[in-house]
């Protein structure tokens, strides 16, 4: 009767994740709030997440996009562990997953070649970061 | 039966984010799917958790969690944060103090914002609710901010209302007989190691006494239908008062059933779900014909003209549901 109206703009849910040992969230609450201006819902983790809470947490509250926060250099350990428990459950299909931090370029096609989307190093704009969500975040029905 | 219900039913816990995903955007087949599992509910208990915000909800909702897991049991946890009325936007937080569950994937966490111009809250709730129990959680949670009507029809959709008190809160105790008093099973003070801990149990004890002594001839501390609200104090970061808590709220449930107060409480909550989707429903079918007619703003002009009026309006838009209805009912 009111599909149209049910289907309102749907929200767009990100979980912003820290993963690994560096304290550093400045960066990920900077994220969080853009984000959330922008209009999307926003989970954050909060700091020093395993692998396995970060995947729980995406399982679950079922985010279009899985922003990756780490600062310690460990992301080549710590992503593709990441990925595997999304494909695991099987949400790696339907999530768009991005990396925020210092990847040195010889990691980036790796980090993407396992399917990260976009990684964003020191200096990206805010805007960039959202305006590649809208682009990016996947089609549902 | 659709696909994502039966992976539900299965146990996928994919297919369970997914429908509560659903039910949160409204998208065209949710109805139908929360019907499906309607059926395949009804098992869980569960139990409600507000108080204002700071009051530690988040923590000893968590230590709660993993107490009933060490029991064996499985458990959803639905926490509720308010949405930016500007952008919509949000920040859940509420994850954050899951500490003790992280990795522990039968503990299904999910958070949800008020969003708040989309209205239903308590619908969609009630939904992600029916969804958990499908599933085959034993003990639901729901966690929410106790603050404004929204939030309290919410947390009274529970079999059990648990209302959190911080200490040396003597305005939020005044605040509290606004309202959540009434739907409170029990009250929890929460972070009992500061000052002013004593005081504030105090001021409940005599709140509760007052209202008790108010409510019935008994005048015993026991309510007019024989359950008083324990206080339960704890320091939920150390998981202290934790355990006191399970077996209160388990003393409730238990009183719910000997005193068969949970089947009048089931029936209610049915009700209150029926007159709840007729009304959204009703709206939207009106709201539809309105727009239909050329929308609200024609309609204005005419009133700002004083060639019309609020109620001649309305009363032309119900006029063919009415007679409608009228018809039907006859024949």
């Amino acid at each position: 009767m009111s599909a149209d109206q049910e289907q309102a703009e749907r929200t767009i849910r990100c979980l912003v994740a820290k993963v690994g040992l560096d304290g550093h969230d400045r960066g990920a609450h900077v994220i969080a709030r853009a984000f959330r201006d922008a209009g999307f819902e926003v989970v954050y983790s909060g700091l020093h997440r395993a692998p396995e809470e970060v995947v729980q947490a995406a399982v679950q509250e079922d985010v279009d996009v899985l922003g990756i926060s780490i600062l310690s250099g460990a992301h080549n350990t710590l992503v593709p562990k990441i990925l595997e428990g999304l494909k695991e459950y099987g949400a790696f299909e339907d999530t768009l997953v991005l990396v925020g931090g210092i990847v040195p370029d010889g990691d980036k096609e790796e980090l993407r070649s396992l399917g990260v989307a976009e990684i964003f190093g020191p200096g990206a704009s805010m805007d960039e970061m959202i305006d590649y969500v809208h682009e990016h975040a996947p089609e549902r029905n | 039966m659709s696909e994502l219900v039966a992976d539900l039913l299965a146990g996928e816990h994919r297919a369970l984010a997914r429908v509560i995903s659903m039910i949160e955007d409204r998208s065209p087949g949710y109805r139908e799917i929360v019907s499906e599992l309607h059926r395949h509910s009804g098992t869980a208990d569960v139990v409600g958790v507000t108080g204002s915000p700071g009051a530690g909800k988040s923590t000893l909702v968590d230590k709660v969690a993993s107490t009933y897991r060490d029991r064996g049991e499985t458990v959803g946890v639905i926490a509720i944060d308010p949405s930016s009325p500007f952008t919509g936007g949000a920040v859940l937080g509420d994850r954050i103090r899951m500490a003790s569950n992280a990795g522990d994937m039968d503990v299904f966490f999910r958070s949800m914002s008020t969003r708040g111009s989309l209205g239903g809250l308590s619908t969609a709730t009630t939904d992600a609710v029916t969804a958990l129990d499908a599933f085959g959680k034993d003990k639901i949670i729901v966690e929410t901010v106790g603050a404004g009507q929204n939030e309290i029809d919410v947390v009274r959709t529970a079999d059990t209302v648990a209302v959190l008190v911080p200490p040396d809160s003597g305005d939020d105790v005044q605040m509290l007989k606004a309202g959540i008093l009434e739907i409170a099973d029990l009250f929890v003070v929460n972070k009992a190691d500061l000052d002013g801990a004593d005081r504030t149990v105090g001021q409940l004890k005599e709140m509760i006494h007052h209202r008790t002594d108010a409510s019935g001839p008994e005048g015993h501390g026991t309510d007019d239908d024989g359950w008083t609200p324990p206080i339960v104090e704890t320091v939920a970061n150390a998981g202290e008062g934790v355990d006191a808590f399970v077996s209160a709220v388990q003393d409730h449930l238990d009183y719910l059933d000997e005193s068969g107060r949970r089947e009048e409480k089931v029936r209610s909550r049915y009700a209150a779900e029926v007159r709840t989707l007729l009304r959204e429903d009703a709206n939207a079918l009106l709201a539809e014909e309105l727009e239909a007619r050329g929308g609200v703003d024609p309609a204005v002009d005419r009133i700002l003209e004083h060639e019309t009026d609020p109620y001649t309006v309305v009363a032309d838009l119900i006029e063919p549901l009415e007679s409608c209805l009228e018809e039907r009912r006859q024949g």
